[in-house]
């Protein structure tokens, strides 16, 4: 049984878009800080700290977390996923953010990393899904800019656009 | 805003974490899916010397009927119970409850018997437990009991469990042939119930459960009445609950919603069951 002691810093290695990462993080180190400080990796956000807003959220082993409510040593091998690994390549962006773009789904763009994530861990499991189900999955985030319209609004035609794709490789 | 400092156990049995909870006593807190725990770490509402990760325990990961219930381990999160298949059939308070609690990036974490252990007095689950007349299972490194769910919340956000216990499981019963509905008023949807109503119809009489008002979930029992006679008792239960007034809603408004809410739920159950 593992005990990680407080008084010292323990390794902490999981797959992060698809690479292995280790780092350092004391027990109490919250899994946003460990993507950010110890990482690097600091496209995840931090807004409330206590789980309301959303900012943070990342999918873990296929589970939208909050990384501000998740300790890093709590995901020890754990396959990770963050904004960061949202596009197919440095110069194109994916289906998902690029119809954020087309709807200015974003201004200041501090709720949006999180928001990717939960729709695009969402429309993997709903690829068809009704405007209330996307409201209804929008209510997990706080986003103070958009009014939420525009949001609503990009994650169905990012569905729809989605689901085209599939029809056409099915297919071919 | 940050955790005080803390050792980490990830327990790999039940046995290990309650071998923990024995020797630390109060010093220790089970950590499961961490959607309520943490935020009271991060706010140094908790400051507890040692963590208990019990999610790694595949054990507690079982949900199982059993003898008329749904027995739930304490690994299972609310998004598998709410994905389970034929939930709506087998447990359809459940059903239609879980999808209040929280939102589904908390869901996907968040334990059942998290929600039991924590029990916030506006939370879906306990109120379910209580007005489905569910037990909870409590074990120690040395013993283990069944308490009852009214027995078991005593206050708010206090229970009959000791330091050295931990929740191994929830059962909630599953009743045939009622008729069950579940509506709450919160300012926005996953957000805390101001108030929740849990209402069971059979051929004999109504049970309903209120959440968001006293310390703790309560439910009570009534014959089959109708019309004023129904809006009587509602007016009763309303006032016995003995509402708080909060920055969320005054006493009065949750008064008026045990009115409202309460009949149109024990209501929607009675069509439920027809
Ligand atoms: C934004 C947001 C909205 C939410 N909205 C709602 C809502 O509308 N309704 C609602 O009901 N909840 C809501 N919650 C809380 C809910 O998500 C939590 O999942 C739940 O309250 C606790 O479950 P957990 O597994 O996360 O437990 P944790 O947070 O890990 O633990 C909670 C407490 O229970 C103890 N504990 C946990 N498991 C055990 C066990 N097996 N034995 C003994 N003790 C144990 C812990 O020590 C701790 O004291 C919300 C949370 C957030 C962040
Ligand atoms: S920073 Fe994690 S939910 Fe707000
Ligand atoms: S874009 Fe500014 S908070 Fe959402």
């Amino acid at each position: 049984m593992p005990r990680l002691s407080a008084a010292a810093r323990h390794t902490v290695r999981f797959t992060l878009n698809g690479r292995p990462v280790a780092g350092q993080a004391a027990p109490r180190t919250l899994l946003s800080d460990f993507l950010r400080h110890e990482i690097g990796a600091t496209g995840t956000h931090v807004g409330c700290e206590h789980g309301v807003c959303g900012a943070c959220t990342v999918d873990v082993d296929g589970m939208l977390t909050r990384a501000c409510m998740t300790l890093a040593v709590q995901v020890e091998g754990a396959t990770i996923r963050t904004v960061e690994g949202l596009a197919p390549a440095p110069d194109r962006l994916s289906v998902l953010q690029a119809a954020f773009r087309r709807h200015h789904a974003l201004q200041c763009g501090f709720c949006t990393a999180g928001i990717l994530m939960s729709l695009d861990v969402f429309l993997k499991a709903e690829p068809d899904p009704s405007e209330d189900a996307v409201r209804d999955l929008l209510s997990g985030h706080l986003c103070r800019c958009t009014g939420y319209t525009p949001i609503v609004r990009a994650a169905l035609e990012a569905a729809a656009e989605l689901r085209d794709a599939q029809g056409e490789s099915a297919h071919a | 805003m940050k955790p005080a400092a803390f050792d980490y156990v990830r327990a790999e049995s039940v046995d290990e974490a309650l071998a923990v909870l024995r020797e630390e006593g109060s010093d220790a807190r089970i950590l499961a899916g961490g959607m309520s725990f943490m935020a009271m770490l991060n706010m140094r509402l908790a400051r507890p010397k040692v963590l208990v990760d019990i999610m790694r325990v595949a054990p507690l990961a079982r949900m199982e009927e059993e003898k008329g219930a749904l027995k739930i381990g304490a690994g299972v999160r609310q998004a598998r119970l709410l994905a389970a298949d034929g939930l709506d059939h087998a447990a359809p308070l459940l059903a239609k409850a879980l999808p209040f609690t929280g939102h589904a990036q908390t869901r996907s974490r968040g334990t059942v018997c998290g929600s039991i252990a924590h029990a916030d007095p506006s939370a879906e689950l306990p109120l379910c437990l209580v007005t489905l007349k569910g037990h909870v299972h409590l074990k120690t490194a040395k013993t283990s009991r069944k308490v009852a769910a009214d027995d078991f919340f005593t206050g708010m956000m206090a229970t009959a469990k000791a330091d050295d216990e931990m929740i191994e499981a929830v059962s909630f019963p599953t009743p045939k042939g009622e008729g069950t509905a579940f509506r709450e008023i919160a300012r926005r949807h996953g957000d805390f119930a101001i108030v929740a109503c849990a209402a069971l119809v059979s051929g004999t009489g109504i049970r309903l459960g209120v959440g968001g008002v006293a310390d703790m979930p309560v439910a009570r029992d009534f014959p089959l009445l109708d019309g004023s006679a129904l809006d009587d008792a509602l007016n009763a239960l309303a006032w016995e609950l003995d509402a708080r007034d909060d920055v969320h809603a005054s006493a009065r408004y949750r008064r008026e919603l045990v009115r409202r809410i309460g009949r149109a739920t024990i209501e929607e159950a009675r069509r439920c069951r027809a």
